[in-house]
This record gives C-alpha cells, structure tokens and sequence, in this order.
C-alpha cells in the first residue's frame, strides 16, 4: 500500500460537496459575531459607542489577555510585543477592537455600523528599520573574516522579497458550543495544531483542558496560517461560555486579507566570497525582517528559519547569518509554506547567477562545484532551528541537479528558450536549488483500533488542512496491517479521540505522525496475532497477517479474520485471559531526533513581453528528493500546487500599503493569486534515492518544496531573458518592476 | 425583518418555497435557508468562483446574485452531480486526476466544468480553452493542472460518446 497511487479517501465527499468545512456546521440558538477592526494604522481607542439594543464587548469587558508564541526561538523574550485579544492601542488596520453579536450574520454586520469607534491617530511606522526592532540575532559559524579577506571574488546584492500570504480558499471560522451543565466547550473549525492551541485557551479560560472539544473538520486550505491561535480563538469560545450559547464566527475575504497572517517580507543584503575555482569560501547576510504590529504565535520562527537554512544544501565553510525583526503598523506575520526558505533560497540562487556571471562559470556548474558531496554528508551546522540542531542527513544533491537539467534538456527546455530568441523573443531559463527541512519531532501519538465488524480506526494528532493525510495514514496502517485501505477510517485532529499530537505543520505529518500510526499499526498486529493463535491452537510465529485475516503460514484455511480476533478479545469474548486490557487497540507515540532535508531543484523558463513587461511561465521542471512516497500521486500534487503559490510570489502577489498604513491590497482585485491561465503545467521528478534514515518509513517531507525554489528559479530565468548583469533585486516581479530591469540595463 | 420576499426555486429537482429578505444572497438562500452546503463562499466579491452554481443551465457567482433574483429558476449545484451513489464522469475525473486537495473550491470548479462541458455538448475540447474557462475560478491547491487534466479527459470521453 505504501508507494501506491491510490485515490484519496478525502474525495469521495469533497466531489460531492459533503465535506463539512467550518461555515458548515450550525448549532440551534447560534450567535453570529462580528469583529470591528481598527480603520487606522497605529492610534490610541478614545471611546468605542453603540446604540443600547447592540451586544458590543470591547478590551473593558474581556480578560487583558495577549495571545503567546507557539515556538520560541534562540531564548529571545517576545513578552513585550504579543498581540492582545482586543487592543485599547491600536497597531494594524484589520486589528479587533470590539465585537457585535447577533442572531444572524447580515443582523451581526449592520450591528456592527452602528458602532463608533474613536481612535486618536498616531505617527504609523510603515518601514521596517532596525530602530524599531523586537529582536535581533546571529547564527553562524566558521571564520568569515578571513574567507572574505582571501576571496578571489566578492558579490554582493541587495534583494528584497515581497509580503505574501497563504491565503487559503477557506476563510478562517470557528464554531463554540458551550455545555452550561460542565463548562465544557466544543470547538469546531480548530485546525492545524489543536492540541496545542487547547492548552492555550484552557489557561486563558482558566479551565482544565479536558474541557475543550476540538472537533476535526474538513479545512480549505492551511499553508501555514489557518489554524494559528488568533484573538477570534479565544474570543468565541470566550463568549460561548459567557452567555451560554453557541457562537459562530466565519471571517469574510476582506477581514481575511488585513487580519490572517502575513509571511516573507525582508530585505536581504546577501555577500559570498568565492576563489578562483568558484568554490564558496564564506556568506554573509545581513537581513531586516518586517514582522508587522505584532509577534504573534510563531514569534521569531521565520527569521530564524532563514537565517538556519541560508547556506542550503551548499558547502559554506565560514557563515555569518544576522537578522532584525522590526515591527511596523502592518498586519503581523506568521509562517507561509517554505517559511524562510522561500525568501532566503530567492536571494542566494539569484547570489549564485550573478557570481557565476561575474567568475565565468556556468550557473550549473558553479553550483555543482559548491553542492555538499554525498561523503560529504551527513553534514552538521553549528546552528539550531526549531530547537533542534542543523544536521544534513543523507542525499545525493549533485545527483539530483544532474537529473533535473537531463530532464529539462530532454523536455527541450534549453531548446525552446534558444528558438525562442531566435524569433527575436525575450526568453530564459533559471536554475535554482534549494534545501528543504520537514519532519519536526519531537514526537507524536496515534492510536488504531480494530472494531467489532473488522474495520479499522485511526486517530492521529495531524490535522487534515487539505493534503490528503487522511490518505496517507489510511496507506500506512493498511501496509502494516495487511488490510484494504478501504476499510481504514482515518480521524485526524479531533483532540477527544487524540488527546496528544503536533498537528500538521513544518511537512511534519507524513513522517512523524506517520511513524506513530506505523508503531501503533505494528503492536495491534503483534496482538492480534497472539489472540488469533490462541484461537487457531498455533505458536503466534507460524501466523501471517493479510488480507484482513490472520492465518496459518502454508495451512490452507487455517484463518481468522480480524473481526473474530476483535470479538475473542472482547471483556465477552473467550480468548480474553485475566487482567488483559479488552478489545484490539494500540496507542504508540514516535519520536525523531532530528529533521529530515528533503532538497529539490526547481528550473524554469520565461518570457517577458516587451510590450507590457509582463512575464510568461512557459515552462517548469520540479525534481525533488523525497526519500520514499507513500502515495506518489500526492506527492507531485504538493509539488505542482506549491509551484503555482510560487509563481504567485515571484510574480503576482503582494500586500502594499500606503505612507498612513492604510492596506492597498484588500480584495482579489488587487492581490492577484495566479489562475490556470498564470500558471504553466508543471513537470514533476520525484527521487527515492536517499531514504531518510531518522524514521523506518524513510519519508521526507513533501510539503514545500513546489514552493521553495520558485523565487529563485524565476528571478534566474527573467534575468537570463533579459540579459542582466546584476540581479532582479526584488520579488514579485511585477510587470512595472521589470519595466524598471528593462530600462535600467539598456 | 422588514423586507421579505416569498420566492420558489427548483434546486437540483427539488422545488423550496420560502421567505428570504432581498438583500440575502443565493448563496447564503442555498447554503443556510435550503442546506445545501456544498456550494462555498470563498470572497464574496465574484473573484474566486467557489459559489459558483447553475441558474437556468448558465454558471454564476452565487455570491453576487440576490436569492430573489434566483425565483422560478432551476438551481443545480455540486450536490446534485452524483446520480445517487454513482459519481458523474466529471466527479471521477476529479478524483482521478487528482484535481482536488483541500476540497474547497472543488465544487465551484465542478459546476463552471459542468456548464462548459454542457456548451460543448460532445465536441472535442483543446486544453488551451479549458485553461481559459478554468481560469475563471481560484485554486490555491492544485497548481490547477489536475483541474484542467480533468475537464480535457472527460470532453474528450463525451467527444467520443457523441461520436
């Protein structure tokens, strides 16, 4: 079952339109809230008014509260820079100063216009700068001064990436159902990381946790943000409890775009010192990260991943990596798919063209040259990341670069741009290689059981944002148990079910919540084997599962099946000796030591217009190294989704903001996500020749690597099409900044 | 409250009568007045196309039309695709290609599909037209290949079906 292309569980009721997202699911007596969000920048809230018949709650009547960091970096103590979960201070337009309620959702908004909200306006801070850092940090090792002091050449480049952000087809929504009787309360639409974001509320409800009820559902789309601890997380659930009726809040695509996490911004000022050969001796980067108003819950996390992951999957003796998180009066940051790695791969690919450029050496070549050799591996960074240490497990990245420019030639990559000028076009092609990390321990916990017809039941602490886990898993307990994946039901994220769990982030689920659904698998075999031999009268070694029965090894007819194993094995049943536990089930928690590195190569060719400056995908080529593909139809469809999220960062999608904070990019209209007709087909070469060795799966993560190396791959084929000698110097590549290449090169 | 219409629609064969106010959009008249949930509401400003269903066989942004306008027409949504437990070709499809990740916007896809299919009725289609059409409507998953994938595989079934 592992490794086969099976069609996804997930579809059967998503084809149907009967999956049962958040704004699905209603409660008799529902509350519809509505937030009111700060219209300015940055103010201090005068006063907040409404008419006497509106149920308004501003900071005055909830708990001063601000929300923590999820996952903390380097030590640095954020305490003073978490967001509130309404702001007498107002630091963003979208920030929640107050809510409505009201018995219907159009009642909840014109109830809302009824409210006055008088802000005092304060000087906005709309540019990051190092004066209004929340942090600053270094990470590196190695002697750069000296690299830099003997390099044969230096280059330099200042390169800035653009605010994106993941913006999932489903907006956020959140259900709460209050159970007046025990305080308990039920949450639905809390995904992504429940068990975590159970505590959290827990504390700041002041309630043990065993009260809240995170209901899985289906969600459309994470890619980084959904499912992160928001004021809304608690505001809902707040007033649930507080009146004693259920509250629904389902955010429209308006307040989504101003008041969802936001991801990438930063300005790199990126430096390599080369010898003569070409082989990097040191890097540098000195980068200013724009976090937005606020640290919210993954703190720190991003400016660390791109400063941890910078060098890549590149031999880089010396590393100076240090990075400003500056706040602003924008909206606050969070992860997006590939986060750090998205914006630090764009900046060293685009390092590398120009210095193979200014050396004289082929763009594949020079990287070739400086790619860690499979002896070479496995390679540890004095670094640390998501508190784990940077250790390179095994991998063949000349390879897998070999592969990848074969495949491109053989698919007339280099052909086409070549005929292309030849009609006098604007082509060109980028090459880009990036490292990927995936497979955050440290651990996690599933559980299988086998119930009383023979299906088999699976809870895992990951949670379904739309990746087909559910499917993943189903493969995974079914090759274990020797059973059809048909029979496999597979709930993820339903924190009564499972009570543990990381959730599903950082292309973490395949392998670590796969690792545990394999051992909980495993010891329910191992059981079901040593009942059905007390029933067959064998020794349990002359047994084999398959099938979905148990049967004596070369003794036609010799079997029982699984439900007859559950039913002996029942507090009835006659196989059940005294003091067993009853019924076929196991809990197994897995650990990994470190991450995984899946890596990848992205090429691409293009085409500017000349007229419009606009750009064209026309071609492009994924390879990736996933280590082994438990359902490979699903893996190339991360890998081609990612690429269109790519695409879309290098060259559509961008949040603006003018010089009073106020957000330019507000509707689809003006925070273009790339179409059918932006994005090209996509060509997929997915490797399983380098097995991770930190899990017995062998899995790599497949997650972020469409999205990785899109940056760097485009901004190498536009300077390649348009023949310049420095780099893009900014993502996206919009079609007035590439106006702006055109002109200043000619 | 004040301003209520008594309206009748079909949806998919099934006839509602019902009071809705006129500012209700269809899709909110379909998804919370009638329970048919599968229609989505990605935007509500017609960009992304997850509302999407059939008035009168034509697709439209169930976001944008009020549920007055909507009274006396047949509505089809992505609920009555299946005939029973037996998925249209295009459901398959769907599966099949891997035309759907999260789910989301899966029905607004299918429903654009259906009408174009319908418009072609049994003519081949080129993949370039069905980028254009798919076009239409916002993935964030799929990087839209399985979509279009999809579309091309069952024109070009139905091409044959038709002879």
């Amino acid at each position: 079952m592992i490794g086969a292309r099976l069609p996804r569980k997930e579809d059967a009721r998503l084809v149907r339109g009967l999956g049962r997202f958040a704004d699905d699911t209603d409660r008799p007596g529902q509350l519809w809230m509505r937030v009111i969000r700060s219209t300015v920048a940055h103010g201090r809230v005068r006063s907040i008014d409404a008419p006497a018949a509106i149920a308004v709650f501003t900071a005055k009547d909830v708990p001063d509260l601000r929300i923590p960091v999820r996952l903390k970096v380097q030590g640095v103590d954020l305490s003073d820079f978490l967001q509130p979960v309404l702001a007498t201070e107002v630091r963003y337009v979208g920030e929640p100063v107050a809510v409505v309620l009201a018995d219907d959702p159009y009642a909840a908004e014109d109830a809302a216009e009824q409210v006055s909200v008088d802000i005092e306006e304060l000087e906005p801070v709309v540019t990051a700068t190092k004066a209004h850092a929340a942090a600053d940090f270094s990470l590196g090792y190695g002697d750069v001064a000296t690299a830099f002091e003997t390099a044969a050449e230096i280059v330099e480049l200042d390169f800035t990436i653009g605010r994106h952000s993941a913006v999932p087809l489903e907006p956020r929504g959140l259900l709460a159902v209050p159970d007046p009787v025990t305080g308990a309360v039920e949450i639905f639409g809390m995904t992504k990381v429940p068990v975590y974001n159970k505590a959290v509320l827990a504390r700041m409800l002041e309630i043990d946790e065993t009260l809240i009820h995170g209901r899985a559902m289906d969600a459309g789309g994470g890619f980084g943000v959904r499912g992160e601890f928001y004021p809304e997380d608690f505001l809902v659930p707040w007033l649930a409890r507080k009146l004693r009726r259920p509250v629904k809040w389902i955010e429209d695509r308006a307040e989504h775009l101003v008041a969802t996490n936001h991801s990438r911004q930063q300005r790199h000022r990126i430096c390599a010192a080369f010898d003569e050969t070409g082989r990097i001796l040191g890097l540098r980067d000195d980068v200013m990260h724009d976090n937005g108003a606020y640290c919210r819950t993954h703190g720190i996390i991003v400016p660390e991943l791109t400063l941890a992951m910078l060098p890549g999957p590149y031999r880089v003796p010396a590393y100076a990596g240090h990075i400003t998180v500056a706040l602003t009066n924008k909206t606050p940051c969070g992860t997006y798919r590939s986060p750090g790695r998205f914006e630090g791969t764009s900046a060293r690919e685009q390092l590398l063209d120009v210095a193979a450029d200014r050396l004289g050496i082929d763009r594949v070549e020079l990287r070739r040259r400086n790619l860690l050799t499979a002896a070479e591996l496995p390679h540890a960074r004095a670094m640390s990341t998501l508190g784990t240490d940077v250790v390179l497990d095994t991998a063949d990245y000349p390879g897998l670069l070999a592969k990848a420019v074969a495949e491109a030639d053989r698919l007339g990559y280099r052909s086409e741009v070549d005929s292309a000028r030849a009609g006098g076009r604007l082509a060109g092609l980028g090459v880009a290689m990036f490292l990927e990390k995936s497979g955050l321990g440290p651990q996690d916990t599933a559980d299988v059981l086998v119930s009383g017809t023979g299906a088999v039941h699976v809870h895992t602490g990951g949670t379904s944002l739309g990746q087909g886990i559910e499917t993943a898993m189903a493969q995974i307990a079914a090759d274990e148990l020797g059973v059809d994946p048909e029979i496999v039901h597979v709930v993820n994220g339903d924190t009564d079910l499972q009570p543990y769990g990381g959730g599903s982030w950082a292309s973490r689920s395949t392998v670590v919540s796969g690792g545990a659904v394999q051992a909980a698998a495993a010891a329910v075999r191992e059981r079901a084997i040593e009942i059905a031999a007390r029933i067959l009268a064998v020794t349990p070694d002359k047994l084999e599962c398959g099938g979905g029965v148990i049967r004596v090894a070369d003794s036609p007819g010799a079997e029982v099946s699984l439900a007859e194993v559950v039913r002996a094995c029942q507090p009835t049943g006659d196989q059940l000796r005294p003091g067993e536990p009853a019924g076929l089930s196991a809990r197994r928690r897995f650990e990994v030591e470190h991450m995984t590195y899946p890596y990848g190569v992205h090429i691409a060719v293009v085409e500017v217009d000349p007229g419009t400056a606009g750009v064209r995908v026309l071609r492009y080529l994924v390879a990736y190294e996933v280590g082994r593909a438990v359902n490979p139809t699903m893996v190339e469809g991360q890998l081609v989704g990612g690429v269109a999220q790519g695409v879309g960062g290098a060259l559509l999608e961008e949040f603006t903001y003018d010089e009073a904070g106020q957000p330019q990019s507000v509707t689809f209209m003006d925070y273009r996500l790339p179409t059918a007709a932006e994005v090209p087909h996509v060509d997929v070469l997915v490797t399983e020749d380098a097995p991770a060795p930190g899990n017995p799966l062998g899995v790599r993560g497949a997650g972020e690597g469409g999205l990785s190396a899109a940056g760097g791959a485009l901004a190498g084929a536009v300077r390649d099409a348009l023949g310049l000698d420095d780099s893009v110097e900014v993502l996206p590549m919009t079609a007035d900044r590439v106006r702006l290449l055109m002109e200043r090169d000619k | 409250m004040t301003d209520m219409q008594l309206i009748s629609l079909t949806v998919n064969g099934d006839e509602h009568t019902l009071a809705v106010e006129s500012r209700r959009t269809l899709v909110d008249v379909l998804r919370h007045d009638l329970g048919y949930t599968g229609t989505h509401v990605g935007c509500e400003h017609g960009i992304c196309g997850a509302c999407t269903v059939l008035l009168d066989g034509q697709p439209v942004r169930a976001c944008l039309i009020f549920g007055v306008q909507a009274d006396g027409c047949e509505v089809r949504t992505v609920e009555g695709l299946a005939d029973g437990d037996e998925l249209s070709d295009l459901q398959q499809a769907f599966s099949r290609c891997h035309a759907l990740q999260c789910g989301f916007c899966t029905p607004g896809f299918l429903m654009l599909a259906e009408a174009y299919l319908a418009e072609k009725d049994g003519r081949p289609a080129d993949e370039a037209e069905v980028r254009e059409v798919v076009a239409a409507n916002l993935c964030r998953c799929t990087g839209y290949q399985g979509i279009v994938e999809a579309v091309c595989s069952v024109a070009a079934d139905r091409a044959k079906a038709s002879g």
